[in-house]
């Protein structure tokens, strides 16, 4: 059963990669407005817990539920936003403008055929207007920065109204002072919006300036916690190993 | 006109014009998904197609229809559902429907030369059944496209997230082979199935080393294929060139151009 407010609901679930074991009875609740990071060393599984909440993997036990449905009936996909670890893989070639980027966000929420109309590019404006990049709308997304290029996903995500946005190491391959700004924007996202946020990361510093909630994997759930009791335990040294140094802010 | 006084060169420009459109809209989408050996190998099913049509005394046309339809279909769900690489899937079914092309020819032994003549391709010896029926097909492909262009732009955009999104990936990944495999059917007669790849790949690669954005890029591919499929008729008329090449190589000249106009800042837009 899930928690009053939870947003997105995983219960008792393990996944396999044929016989290897990734994912190991996770239960883990999210609850609306959260700012959740997803912590975790390479290989922990955090990637593909996030896939089996996006249904993109099917695990080999237990139920994920989102917004209070059973994720096998779930249909609404434009609630859900999700912000893959795409900067650094991006095809320079891809003839797409940040307009076009965007307006595929508005897609989830169509019936076929998905023709796009005048409200539409309303839409796409205001999600550029949101994470600042209005004046680049006819740009081709290639010829952009990595940290430019991030922001028009987030858009690509905000445009359908989504009730939460799952993000898989965003920043990866963009420089300090940009992914400052980035971090800045996903919590003015989440305060002003209220819009609930899992955010996938290595970066430990993360998680100690901007989310309030942390939950650590390493094939099981080791941790899931504020972000204070995060900061008061021991569990980012047991994670990263001793030389992990963490400064605390307090929110 | 001179040229357009007969009716072998009108039925050539219309069933070439209409293929040229189809090929270029579908290229932009294939060479995007890193899908362009899809038209090479499904030439050469087509030419196993053709064959056993030939061999079972039924229209050639139609027997490499259903064969490249299958085909695709085939390869699609052999990466699905095997993990098979795509090119691997590609070359595996391409190379078994050429096999079966030249075990046909051989074991019949009587018509090489009519099998042969596919590889080709004669555009102008196009019928008027021909046109009608490129015309027809044409159409329904340039609707599907139509239909389930944001769509399809999203999934070549990325698969992944597309999926994410509700989007029946998988679906569209079938209609857009079965669309391929259309095409090609109707491309051997303009220029051959040695040469049918050619038509689906070079007009796209022309226009996406151009584009700021994908709307533009399919117009830029549809220019290039519809001009140069007039050019090369053009040059077949009044050069006495094969149509085929001199449609291939126009292409591909309008891809050189297209590149060194790409190093220019200014002549290809803002990129």
């Amino acid at each position: 059963m899930d928690e009053p407010g939870s947003l997105i609901s995983v219960d008792n679930v393990s996944f396999r990669y044929g016989t290897d074991l990734v994912l190991d009875s996770i239960s883990l609740d999210v609850r609306r407005g959260d700012f959740l990071a997803l912590i975790g060393p390479n290989g922990s599984g955090k990637s593909t817990l996030v896939k089996c909440i996006l249904g993109l993997l099917q695990p080999s036990q237990g139920t994920i539920r989102l917004m209070g449905q059973d994720i096998r009936d779930f249909t609404q996909w434009h609630k859900v936003g999700y912000i893959p670890q795409k900067a650094t893989e991006l095809d320079s070639l891809f003839p797409a403008s940040v307009r076009e980027i965007v307006a595929m966000g508005l897609l989830a929420g169509k019936k076929f055929p998905r023709f796009l109309g005048a409200s539409d590019a309303k839409a796409v404006n205001d999600a550029l207007e949101l994470v600042g990049m209005e004046t680049f709308t006819g740009r081709k997304i290639g010829a952009m920065s990595g940290g430019q290029q991030q922001r028009v996903f987030i858009a690509r995500a905000l445009a359908s109204g989504p009730s939460a946005l799952i993000l898989d190491e965003p920043t990866a391959g963009v420089d300090a002072s940009t992914q400052t700004q980035f971090y800045d924007m996903l919590d003015r996202i989440n305060r002003e919006k209220e819009i609930t946020l899992v955010l996938v990361t290595h970066d430990i510093s993360v998680v100690t300036k901007h989310v309030r909630q942390v939950a650590c994997l390493n094939q099981n759930l080791i941790f899931h916690g504020s972000h204070e009791e995060f900061c008061s335990s021991m569990q980012a040294t047991r994670l990263f190993g001793p030389d992990a140094h963490i400064v605390c802010h307090s929110h | 006109m001179e040229i357009l006084q007969f009716g072998f060169m009108q039925r050539a420009i219309l069933s070439g014009v209409l293929i040229g459109l189809t090929c270029s809209i579908l290229g932009v989408f294939l060479i995007l998904r890193r899908d362009a050996m899809i038209g090479h190998g499904l030439a050469h099913v087509t030419f196993g197609g053709v064959a056993l049509g030939l061999f079972l005394n039924v229209s050639p046309l139609a027997a490499a229809m259903v064969v490249a339809v299958l085909c695709s279909i085939f390869i699609i769900k052999l990466r699905e559902r095997t993990g098979v690489h795509g090119d691997t899937a590609i070359g595996i079914v391409s190379s078994a429907g050429m096999a079966l092309g030249i075990v046909i020819a051989s074991v019949s032994g009587k018509f090489s030369v009519e099998l042969f003549s596919y590889l080709f391709g004669n555009i102008l010896a196009i019928g008027t059944v021909e046109v009608q029926v490129a015309g027809a097909l044409a159409v329904v492909v340039l609707l599907t496209v139509i239909l389930n262009y944001n769509d399809l732009v999203f999934v070549t955009f990325d698969h992944e997230l597309a999926k994410t999104s509700g989007i029946k990936v998988n679906r569209l990944d079938t209609v857009l082979a079965v669309l391929t495999a259309v095409t090609v059917v109707l491309a051997m007669k303009v220029v051959g199935l040695l040469l049918v790849a050619a038509l689906i790949v070079i007009p796209a690669a022309t226009g996406l080393q151009l584009a700021v954005n994908f709307r533009m890029a399919i117009i830029l591919s549809c220019l290039t294929g519809v001009v140069s499929v007039l050019g090369g008729l053009f040059s077949a008329y009044y050069l006495d060139l094969p149509a085929s090449g001199a449609i291939v190589l126009l292409a591909t000249v309008f891809f050189l151009f297209a590149i060194a106009a790409a190093k220019f800042p200014g002549l290809a837009g803002e990129r």
